[in-house]
């Protein structure tokens, strides 16, 4: 059993799983969906006083952010106990495309730590990817009014049509930035 | 001690992302280049199957916890807003190839640098806050 649960799962265990979250939190009488929780941060960390946006009362909103303690828990979980080889099983093909950009062994782990550590932090790469990047996140899910849970998960499960919109929307971001802007950004 | 099943919930979420990779920055970058399944994979097997629930579900008439016929509330953002917002959105989970879920889950998962992604998107939600009023929506 254990040894099962040490290997990467494939998508149609994952998949179904994901599932199972949403349908429990259905039961608990919640709508699964994460980004919510950001503007909730900013709520409790006073941003009322500054945005009137952000003056809502966030008590009935602290569940999300405890299932958001939970999942990093459950990342740390799965690093610490089940996880003994971290190697990622990506096609040969994106090995190859990031040869091209001295990241010589993509798979390794599950980062790049020549993109993702505090030392590329202060690198003009690493910092574009982290910050803007988690800029354009926080920014897109909110003015969206959800993410890929919010949204592709449960909106699509839900057969919600505003939420294909969505979707559509971060396959457009996504590919334009992987494919015309992250060649020339994981060149610097 | 009514949060635990939360938290409970979560850890579990936090293991299946985890374990299938889903966290892992290449998964995405991979995704987009289309050059594997796995991802189309688990996201569309997680909408099936909750579809399918959903369905099963209110044909049914099942009852959550509180007692009360088990329903989710639609969202309803403007189509400008969803287009938008989703590009946006799109272009910097491509960047830190994770999405709002994910970038606390690796945190847990050894890469605490992601602490500043978490920040960078929380001042980006408030930066939404700030200039939604002027914001197509």
């Amino acid at each position: 059993m254990i040894e099962w649960i040490s290997q990467p799962w494939p998508w149609y265990v994952a998949g179904p799983l994901i599932a199972v979250v949403l349908v429990v939190l259905m039961y608990f009488g919640k709508r699964f969906g994460i980004s919510s929780n950001l503007e909730t941060m900013c709520s409790i960390a006073g941003a009322g006083r500054f945005v009137d946006y952000f003056k809502v009362d966030w008590k009935d909103k602290v569940w999300n952010l405890v299932f958001v303690l939970g999942t990093l828990i459950g990342g740390y979980i799965a690093h610490e106990y089940l996880t003994p080889d971290t190697a990622v099983a990506i096609s040969q093909s994106t090995v190859d495309s990031l040869k091209q950009f001295q990241i010589i062994d993509a798979g390794a782990d599950y980062l790049p730590k020549e993109l993702f550590s505090w030392e590329s932090l202060f690198t003009l790469k690493g910092g574009l990817l982290m910050v803007l990047g988690g800029v354009f996140v926080g920014f897109g899910t909110r003015y969206a009014g959800g993410c890929t849970s919010g949204h592709a998960i449960t909106g699509l499960s839900n057969l919600e049509l505003p939420s294909l919109v969505a979707v559509i929307g971060f396959f457009i971001g996504g590919l334009i930035m992987t494919h015309l802007v992250l060649p020339h950004l994981l060149a610097l | 001690m009514k949060f635990i099943k939360y938290l409970l919930t979560g850890i579990f979420f936090g293991i299946v992302l985890s374990k299938s990779e889903v966290i892992s920055w290449y998964r995405i970058y991979e995704m987009f280049r289309f050059e594997s399944f796995h991802m189309y994979g688990v996201i569309g097997s997680a909408v099936v199957v909750g579809a399918i629930s959903i369905l099963l579900i209110k044909k049914l008439q099942l009852k959550g916890m509180n007692g009360q016929f088990m329903s989710l509330k639609p969202k309803e953002n403007g189509f400008k807003a969803l287009l938008f917002g989703g590009t946006i959105f799109g272009l910097g989970w491509a960047m830190t190839g994770a999405c709002p879920g994910p970038m606390f889950i690796i945190v847990g998962h050894g890469a605490p640098v992601f602490l500043v992604v978490i920040l960078s998107a929380t001042i980006g939600a408030f930066l939404y806050g700030a200039v939604k009023k002027y914001l197509p929506h």
